[in-house]
């Protein structure tokens, strides 16, 4: 509506400076920091009460712990840049651990080809997931559900069902011909200098993708088609493609915490990535608001990855049982989502299970 | 504003008004959208109401049919006061909307005779169990009030399998159950054929003829001038004219487009384009509308007058790279020009400022740099990676360009007032130094100040000589002000093409009634089936 010099309009000339009270700035504090200052409580608290909470090899191993979680978890935050959600992460990790295993084990390869089989796999769910969401215009909800059956029943087809070990009996009697291989393994065992490789792995991939998010274009243009699709499509942005990549790369991300979980265990464990699904969501959104940023960010979901591990590990040693943990990080994400939605100032631009527009 | 002259004399004269209004307001935050308005509503009269995008019968409507509590003012019904606080409410009062989209009405899934009866599924005072034979009469009794028999084998049907002026003929049904006294029908026949929306009018007079008090939305002045007792104009959210049979059409025009009293000063400054950045060859703008050309000129800025669905959002749609044009062509800088997608407009230096800024232009929660930046990432970084300094320089420019007033390039949009989010998206765009910059209505809800640094933005980026700019508005007085080169369009076709200096407020209200009587005419030509 235009303005007429009759009607009292207060389109004022001015920005709408917020006069920031004090309660506001407050609030705007504890959104900021609230978060970090539970995490830094916890472990302030588990540091004094558990000796071996403070050790170096606790600190690594609660990283190593939850570096599977944390990638599958980075997945989720790219596909939630881009406005939307997979739930299939969980699936894809479980895959990616059969997959590797039959590759060797049955396939008789070395690990590096089980690792290729595997990284191509991801992409190829992160394409199929694109594919229902972008071109089949499925809501990203319902469309990942799905497929996450599908891979769920791919994968027990595949193994018929069985978990894969090393040297296991075959149905016809005989003794499969690979195993395990120690360039597969060590990707578990492996360290450099005192750092486990999960551990590398977890923040170099969290370092990169922090990277090509706010440094770079392509990055901005991941966030703008979450902000507004229609807008970025309106400057010239590829809304389809960008989507595309999105779900590629979670599905790629989520091979990779197949990969690490499979080394972990050793074995092909068909109900490995079971879940992993509702840790990775979890994460990725505790990530949103754990910086007081209000949008998905890498290193807010590394944190709160972390603010699990701690919980996890400090709980366990606390001698709580394990079945209370799921109720600790339960109330962990309520809060974390309060924070995003109910207190903050800001928009949160998370918006899962929408459906596909344009 | 009481009607004075209701020319059936003494009988109706004597009646009250079903529903009057009385200074009724509605402010959203600090931006009023409808003022101070009064008007009676008659029992058996039909009222058309009009004006422009953003006059306030949206507003009107959605406070009348109880949609938005927040107004204030009376709501007087049958002289009683009344609070319209929910859509039940006013329906239970007698005060019956159909809106504009047939489709939202419609729940598929349920059956024909269910969709009829909707309103009782809703109605915690029925029986908690649907009677099916029940519903059925109901819904055949309220089909009869149209005269229409449907068998219940019909009735039965899934509403979603009905053609879109059969489901007009529900919401209606549905919306005269219970015999409302105010009946609100907006844009009733945007959806029909002629041959439909002549079968409409036909149900329509029926209904005033009963003593219904009908108000009618719509564009079509030839539907309003077949069919209305009355005619109000909001414009601004003010009723800007009120007036019986016989229309002054001429009147009703200017009051609805201009903003008369504002400037009326000639200008002096219009500039004469030479060459032609872009050209539109033989393109049908709308579905039924006959094949266009027009040309778009370097060192001009022209202006497009139209009302909703005259065809200027598609024309923008085309030349921005969001849809393709049905047939014929398009050229730019004399070689032909097809852009598939909005990035290869923008590669050949066409950008548009669209429509709808919330929606389709400005990115919530972001700083100032970078709502403007996101078109040009590519050369806002360098290897891939973002420049900030090369974003803030490029914020700053625009910001000095339109005054733009803000805290600074990291700023959130949010804090921006309407009129300078909306300088922000127009810098955006016309920061890269386009070829042909499209910006349609970019005057919407932004006060006069930014309009005029808008005006000035477009004018400064034409006089380089090599540009073109073209702004698409429903308000004569915008056009006025900013076109150097007018056009005037009408269903789709071109009515006016002049200079500004050559033509005037009345010629250009007079290319709108040119169209109107033809518009009128092909009404009649239609004829009635009954």
């Amino acid at each position: 509506m235009t303005s007429a010099p009759v009607a009292p309009k207060t389109t004022s000339t001015g920005p709408t400076r917020p006069t920031t009270s004090l309660a506001e700035r407050g609030a705007a504090f504890v959104v900021r920091w609230g978060f970090i200052g539970v995490t830094v409580a916890l472990i302030a608290f588990f540091v004094i009460t558990e000796p071996n909470f403070r050790t170096v090899d606790n600190v690594f191993g609660m990283l190593k712990f939850i570096a599977p979680t944390a990638i599958a978890g980075l997945g989720v935050m790219l596909a939630i840049t881009v406005g939307g959600i997979d739930l299939s992460v969980g699936a894809s990790a479980g895959f990616a651990v059969s997959i590797a295993a039959w590759t060797m084990v049955i396939g008789n390869q070395v690990g590096v080809v089980a690792i290729g089989v595997v990284l191509l796999g991801g992409l190829l769910i992160g394409g199929l997931n694109a594919f229902l969401i972008v071109v089949a215009r499925i809501p990203d909800l319902l469309a990942t559900l799905a497929t996450s059956f599908v891979i769920v029943g791919l994968k027990l087809l595949i193994v018929d069902g069985k978990s894969i070990s090393s040297q296991m009996s075959l149905s016809d009697g005989s003794t499969a011909p690979g195993k395990f291989t120690a360039d597969y393994l060590w990707l578990d065992r492996g360290s450099l200098g005192p750092i486990p490789v999960p551990v590398i792995i977890f923040i170099a991939i969290t370092a990169l993708l922090w990277f090509i998010l706010e440094r770079t274009r392509w990055g901005r243009a991941l966030y703008a088609v979450g902000a507004n699709a229609e807008a970025a499509r309106l400057a010239g942005i590829r809304v389809q493609l960008y989507r595309t990549v999105a779900y590629m790369g979670c599905g790629l991300l989520a091979s990779i915490a197949g990969l690490l979980l499979g080394a972990r265990i050793g074995q092909g464990d068909v109900s490995a990535g079971n879940s992993l699904l509702l840790d990775a969501v979890a994460v990725a959104l505790v990530g949103v608001s754990v910086l007081g940023i209000g949008r998905p960010n890498a290193w807010g979901t590394a944190l709160g990855a972390i603010l699990i591990a701690v919980m996890v590990t400090g709980f366990t040693m606390v001698g709580l049982p394990y079945y209370a943990q799921d109720f600790g990080k339960g109330i962990v994400l309520l809060i974390a989502l309060l924070f995003s939605f109910t207190f903050s100032r800001r928009r949160t631009v998370v918006t899962a299970g929408s459906t596909t527009a344009s | 504003m009481i009607d004075s002259s209701i020319p059936e004399g003494g009988e109706l004269a004597t009646l009250s008004p079903v529903v009057s209004l009385s200074g009724v307001s509605v402010a959203y935050g600090s931006n009023v959208v409808l003022t101070d308005v009064t008007l009676d509503f008659f029992p058996g009269r039909i009222t058309a109401l009009l004006g422009a995008n953003g006059a306030g019968k949206s507003t009107l409507i959605k406070a009348l049919s109880g949609a938005n509590p927040r107004y204030s003012g009376d709501i007087a019904i049958d002289g009683t006061v009344l609070h319209l606080s929910s859509p039940v409410l006013a329906k239970a009062h007698g005060i019956s909307t159909v809106h504009q989209k047939v489709a939202d009405g419609i729940v598929p899934g349920l059956s024909i005779a269910e969709n009829v009866v909707l309103d009782d599924l809703a109605n915690a005072s029925r029986h908690p169990l649907r009677n099916t034979k029940q519903s059925f009469l109901d819904a055949r009794a309220a089909l009869a009030t149209l005269g229409l028999d449907w068998p219940d084998s019909l009735l039965a049907q899934d509403a979603a399998r009905l053609s879109i002026s059969d489901a007009q003929l529900l919401v209606l049904a549905r919306a005269l159950r219970g015999t409302p006294r105010l009946l609100i029908l907006d844009e009733p026949t945007s959806a029909l054929t002629a041959a439909e929306a002549d079968r409409l009018f036909d149900v329509l007079r029926a209904l005033r003829d009963t003593g219904l008090s009908i108000v009618y939305v719509s564009h079509r002045f030839g539907e309003i001038e077949a069919l209305a007792d009355r005619v109000v104009v909001l414009r601004d959210g003010l009723v800007q004219h009120s007036s019986e049979r016989p229309f002054a059409w001429h009147e009703i025009l200017h009051d609805m487009l201009g903003r008369a009293t504002e400037l009326e000063q000639t200008r002096v400054d219009v500039r004469r384009g030479q060459g032609v950045v872009a050209r539109v060859h033989g393109v049908p703008l709308l579905p039924a509308a006959a094949p266009l050309d027009l040309e778009v000129r370097t060192g001009e800025v022209l202006g497009i007058l139209g009302l909703i669905g005259a065809g200027k959002s598609e024309l923008a749609e085309l030349l921005a790279g969001l849809a393709r044009p049905a047939s014929g062509s398009l050229e730019l800088d004399g070689e032909p020009y097809t852009p598939k997608r909005p990035s290869d407009a923008l590669r050949s230096g066409v950008v548009l400022v669209p429509e709808d800024r919330q929606r389709q232009a400005l990115l919530p929660g972001w700083s100032v740099a970078h709502n403007i930046s996101i078109p040009f990432l590519k050369i806002s970084s360098a290897l891939g990676t973002l420049r900030t300094s090369r974003e803030t320089s490029r914020a700053r420019e625009v910001i000095d360009s339109l005054g733009v007033v803000t805290a600074g390039p990291n700023a959130s949009i949010d804090d921006l007032s309407g009129g300078n989010q909306q300088k922000v998206v127009v810098g955006r765009w016309l920061s890269a130094s386009p070829r042909l910059a499209l910006l349609d209505e970019p005057f919407r809800g932004v006060d006069i100040s930014a309009r005029r640094e808008i005006g000035d933005r477009l004018k400064e980026l034409v006089a380089t000589g090599d540009a073109g700019a073209v702004v698409l508005s429903s308000d004569v007085d915008e056009i006025l002000e900013v076109a150097d080169r007018i056009i005037v369009l009408v269903a789709g076709v071109v009515e006016l093409d002049a200079y500004a200096d050559e033509t005037d407020r009345a010629s250009i209200v007079g290319a709108f009634l040119g169209a109107r009587t033809r518009d009128q005419r092909s009404t009649h030509d239609e004829g009635h089936p009954k």
